[in-house]
């Protein structure tokens, strides 16, 4: 019996020993792990939720997508847009200590062109030389004017790491990352933490309240938020839709959402390989009755529990990109079947490919029995993520629900999927009035200039239909009432500048 | 038992080998391409290139396994395509957290199984027995990730009796190591007792029916000390065996209750680099947990026949 008191009184201690977080630790948990830890290798989203602490950038973004100074405090461009001058912020230095000026600009630029892991080889792939002009400003000079530069600069090219560091570490920098963010390295395991401090020599570490930056991922979307409401995290990204309403009604909680910069929606193939030979494929009609056949609302309501938002374009309906000229059709069965008949045909079939995860799967059902009332057969096909690229990659598909992340500049979100034999084209669509289009809107630096560009392209687009938009995802955060001053970004990104915690 | 054992070891290497070669070959066979999985949103054609020269990926793959293996006989696992670690370092991490959460859970299971078995099997037929059943089955039953998604809601959302996720070296806070792995050992060894329960109690059957149970009662032994020095000890030797098997599959890690519990154990290592297409480091853990699962076959033969000397050949 005594024993048996023992351990009850053991346990008890146990528990009451649990946890007490510190008082100026934030933790944060992710959906994934994050992948090496370099501006110039990484390549995951959340790597960038990471970097956003770890790493500040040439200039930064606004909730509405403006570019912003962070590490340069102003820019012009040539006359003739093939050269950019930026002048950089004093008295900044990494976390190690080496000073930030011009020189390192042009150290970071250059790694990112020939470092042989770079992955950010096309992102500045425009700049064929920097100047240092004086230790306080560099000379970007262009290939050819490329307005799209200052948007890469927002995000992982833009982000500044440490000469010293780089040169010492090599390809191993990502085990030990040097940058100017606020906070900086201390420890990562695999799949369970990365460990950010806070950099005492941050230049502006007046607007930063945490000592400590704890990211965990934790992939099951019900674990994190359980986790979350238990108190072993502060904030977490993307809530699951269908969580959200029981997030609301926790008086502990607090959410905050921004519609993304990506987009999900179907790609069809065009012309690439012998599997495009069909009406889906060789008729614009047919890819027409099937947008009409799609109802997004509904669609946004069966899957996302309406948190979503419907989308018909490349760019979310609340952009200054989109072409407002052409709103989300409403669905139109009998519109639909007009255009088969148009077509010449009664009944049409095709295959969908979709990757095997559960949403995706529910979009794909979802489309399909849509579909169906129109007279349209739809198989799906569910592949594994990294195979289902394959296949597309390799033309060995009729048509592919698949998405983009999105970036900060239009055209990041068009010119590979659109412009003929661009990187991501696996459709391989292709219309030299659109290829003209997209080139101009590469030239010019000028927003009204570009958009005009967009919309002549977005009103071909809309009419052949090489990708049927569905949706935007809106990136979903709950986090504890205790947190103060979080801003949802479009980019996703979790900027902590001016977040603190009350006590 | 010294040759014994040497044998043992001997016959273990053609096992290991052959267990690399399948690895490595089992990979290739998966669909998608590796590069293409590493190569980022944007697939930049240099950028896919330099991955394949650099991965040696353009190899015959004889090669790439030869140039593997070499690697292998050095003590180098490789790199981890992912994240640039070495892979002995991910291995390194990740071999402590499971070993713990292996022995925790067995720990667990035979707390559980053990008494249970043996309570099952001397009340044959009674109330007793279908409960003890009863909640053997149930714990065979119950899918992990419910379990453990049930009891984090219950034990951390409700109560904040314990964490709901997370890892503490024992090291560097034992208390707090002990907490964080309290919840994910019991939903394993729930699981666990209920086979080492079913095989107690077949084995407590067959000793209980035995003339040298009979002699002991009859030479008027406490009941207690018949069934726990006579019974047991006789029926543990298979059971013995159950668990140490369960134990190298432990050691494999546990997927599921790894992810719900977000335990950085070699389950969850395994499954991210199998989806990312990792190839160093899915060939690292495998050949890592086929040694460990050997070396807990030998343990297994080496306790069997401690336990038993009519195994004990001369």
């Amino acid at each position: 019996m005594t024993k048996f008191k023992l351990s009850i009184a053991l346990a008890t201690a146990l528990m009451l020993a649990g946890q007490v977080a510190h008082a100026t630790d934030l933790r944060i948990g992710l959906q994934e792990d994050a992948d090496a830890l370099d501006p110039d290798q990484g390549r995951t989203f959340v790597g960038r939720i990471v970097f956003a602490s770890l790493c500040d950038k040439l200039v930064d973004i606004t909730p509405e997508l403006k570019i912003v100074p962070m590490l340069a405090t102003g820019w012009t461009w040539s006359a003739h847009g093939k050269a950019l001058t930026m002048t950089l912020r004093k008295g900044v230095t990494f976390q190690d200590g080496t000073p930030f000026n011009a020189e390192a600009v042009k150290y970071n630029i250059m790694r990112s062109k020939t470092f042989q892991l770079s992955r950010r080889k096309a992102e500045v792939k425009s700049i064929a030389s920097v100047d240092v002009v004086d230790p306080y400003t560099v000379r970007f000079n262009l290939t050819q004017p490329d307005a799209t530069l200052l948007a890469q600069f927002a995000d992982r090219a833009g982000m500044m790491i440490s000469p010293t560091a780089a040169e010492k570490e090599g390809a191993d920098f990502a085990l030990h990352p040097v940058c100017s963010g606020p906070f900086k390295f201390v420890q990562r395991v695999q799949q369970d933490k990365i460990v950010l401090e806070k950099y005492a020599g941050y230049y502006d570490a007046a607007k930063i309240h945490f000592d400590r930056v704890i990211f965990r991922p934790i992939p099951d979307s019900t674990v994190r938020l359980a986790n979350l409401k238990a108190g072993d995290l502060d904030l977490i990204e993307r809530v699951a839709p269908t969580d959200l309403a029981s997030v609301k009604s926790d008086a502990k909680l607090k959410t905050a959402s921004a519609v993304s910069i990506g987009y999900q929606g179907i790609t069809v193939n065009i012309a690439n390989t012998d599997k495009a030979k069909n009406p889906l494929g060789e008729n614009k009609l047919v890819r027409q009755a099937l947008s009409l056949a799609i109802d997004r609302d509904a669609l946004n309501q069966v899957v996302f529990s309406g948190a979503f938002a419907p989308g018909n374009q490349p760019f979310p309906p609340n952009s200054p990109w989109y072409d407002k000229d052409f709103p989300i059709q409403k669905r139109d069965v009998a519109a639909a079947k007009a255009l088969l008949k148009k077509a010449g045909l009664s009944k049409v079939s095709f295959e969908m490919q979709t990757s095997n995860n559960p949403q995706a799967q529910q979009v794909a059902q979802v489309i399909q029995s849509m579909a169906a009332e129109a007279g349209m057969d739809i198989k799906i096909v569910t592949k594994e993520f990294a195979t289902m690229l394959k296949d597309q990659t390799a033309g060995n598909f009729e048509s592919t629900q698949v998405g983009w992340s999105g970036r900060v500049d239009p055209d990041g979100n068009l010119y590979s999927f659109v412009v003929t034999g661009a990187g991501l084209n696996d459709g391989h669509y292709s219309n030299p009035e659109v290829d003209k289009l997209m080139a101009q809107s590469r030239l010019s630096t000028d927003e009204a200039t570009r958009k005009k560009a967009y919309d002549a392209a977005q009103k071909i687009l809309l009419d052949e239909l090489p990708i049927i938009y569905l949706y935007h995802p809106v990136w979903l955060w709950a986090y504890s009432s205790k947190l103060t001053g979080f801003k949802p970004y479009a980019d996703g990104m979790i900027r902590l500048q001016d977040v603190s915690m009350t006590k | 038992m010294l040759e014994f054992i040497t044998r043992r070891i001997l016959t273990a290497i053609p096992t290991i080998i052959l267990i690399s070669m399948f690895v490595f070959g089992l990979q290739k066979l998966l669909p998608g391409d590796p590069v293409l999985a590493m190569a980022g949103e944007e697939r930049d054609p240099a950028v896919i290139e330099m991955l394949r020269q650099k991965y040696h990926l353009n190899d015959p793959i004889p090669q790439q396994y030869l140039s593997w293996i070499e690697g292998v006989a050095h003590g180098d696992l490789g790199i981890s395509l992912r994240t640039q670690e070495p892979v002995t370092v991910l291995i390194g991490q990740k071999l402590p957290v499971t070993i713990q959460l292996a022995i925790m859970s067995i720990i667990v299971a035979f707390l559980i199984g053990i008494p249970a078995g043996v309570l099952s099997a001397y009340k044959k037929g009674t109330w007793i027995d279908w409960l003890a059943n009863g909640i053997g089955l149930t714990g065979l039953s119950i899918p992990h990730f419910w379990l453990g998604i049930m009891m984090i809601l219950l034990v951390s959302v409700r109560l904040h009796w314990l964490p709901a996720s997370g890892y503490v070296s024992p090291w560097v806070d034992p208390v707090r190591s002990f907490e964080t792995l309290l919840m994910p050992s019991l939903v394993l060894g729930s699981g666990l007792a209920a086979y080492l329960m079913r095989h107690t109690r077949s084995a407590m059957l067959g000793v209980l029916k035995a003339d040298y149970v009979r002699t002991a009662r009859a030479k008027g032994l406490a009941e207690h000390t018949v069934l726990i020095k006579h019974a047991l000890r006789n029926a543990l030797v298979p059971v013995v065996t159950v668990a140490t098997l369960l134990f190298g599959d432990l050691l494999g890690g546990a997927v599921l209750t790894e992810q719900i519990f977000t335990i950085p154990g070699f389950g969850k290592l395994v499954v991210d680099a199998v989806f990312s297409r990792d190839y160093a480091v899915v060939q690292g853990i495998v050949l890592c947990t086929a040694v460990g699962f050997i070396a807990m076959n030998l343990l297994a033969d080496v306790a069997f026949r401690l336990l038993n000397p009519k195994t004990r050949t001369s």
